[in-house]
């Protein structure tokens, strides 16, 4: 895969949409590979007991599979030099077939002509449209 | 108390050298659903211009929870796990994380203040490689939820 060069990008460049989808088998694997055993991410009773619609996925699950459409786009999972978000709502993950679906899109806000970086503004939500990451913003060295 | 703001400002010193293994990347690498071959194969990443492995971006969150752990069970810290809600996240890397990395992580309480009856946290875990040379900073703002 070829990296994108920085003569490539435009601000208003606009990152392809996609839809990820979430189980809960994710959501262990994610546990397993991070380390974050948070207990409600697995556990759909303790999950409730705390006031949550289901069990909830980590939202830093949901912040790298948003990283990744950055990093599919750019073609350089190390060109990503300052990555942020908010988290803005809970992404539950219902225990069915279905799970739950994370729709991920940007648009490049700037350029910086000096450091060839661009800033590339995510949007994440869930399917049903409720946004679950603000002021989310990459940087990219190109 | 769902925080105590007499931590700001305190400084938790390194833990353990967390060493990147290839396995590890490449198995964060599946969990976040990442098919690149950077994460996978020491060749794609070498064509990249890495010396090997490249780690993904949110990699260091694995480190950086590690050094927050001493924070979260500071008893004089007063954070209860269970009330715990991540708000914020920020990562600003100097150089990307390749398999072979030693790294060591400094945590940093940036801010502890109450709000409302809500405590909010933001930490700053400053990641380093055996040299010393800055590799990661890594930033998290985290809410604990006060009591009922």
């Amino acid at each position: 895969m070829a990296a994108l060069s920085f003569d490539d990008v435009a601000v208003g460049d606009v990152v392809p949409e996609r839809a990820f989808p979430l189980h809960r088998v994710d959501l262990i694997r994610y546990a397993g590979a991070s380390g974050d055993f948070n207990i409600i991410h697995w556990n759909e009773r303790f999950a409730t007991s705390v006031g949550l619609p289901d069990v909830v996925a980590h939202g830093m699950l949901t912040m790298a599979t948003a990283g990744r459409v950055v990093t599919d786009w750019c073609g350089d999972p190390g060109a990503v030099v300052e990555y942020g978000v908010r988290f803005t709502a809970p992404v539950p993950v219902p225990d069915d077939d279905a799970g739950a679906t994370l729709v991920v899109g940007g648009v490049v806000k700037s350029r910086d002509e000096k450091a060839r970086t661009v800033t590339v503004e995510l949007t994440a939500a869930t399917a049903a449209g409720t946004k679950v990451l603000g002021r989310a913003l990459a940087v990219v060295r190109l | 108390m769902a925080v105590n703001p007499a931590i700001a400002g305190r400084v938790y010193p390194p833990g353990p050298v967390y060493e990147v293994g290839r396995e590890k990347i490449a198995e964060f690498a599946r969990a976040i659903g990442s098919e690149d071959p950077a994460h996978t194969d020491p060749e794609a990443a070498r064509a990249l211009g890495y010396p090997d492995m490249v780690a993904p971006p949110t990699f260091a969150v694995i480190v950086a929870q590690r050094a927050e752990a001493a924070l979260i069970e500071d008893p004089d810290a007063g954070i209860d796990y269970d009330r715990l809600v991540h708000g914020e996240e920020n990562f600003v890397h100097h150089r990307p994380i390749v398999a072979g990395d030693r790294l060591i992580a400094t945590l940093h309480v940036d801010t502890a203040r109450l709000v409302g009856g809500h405590g909010m946290v933001t930490s700053r875990a400053e990641i380093a490689d055996a040299g010393g040379a800055p590799v990661s900073t890594v930033r998290s703002t985290v809410v604990i939820r006060g009591g009922e």
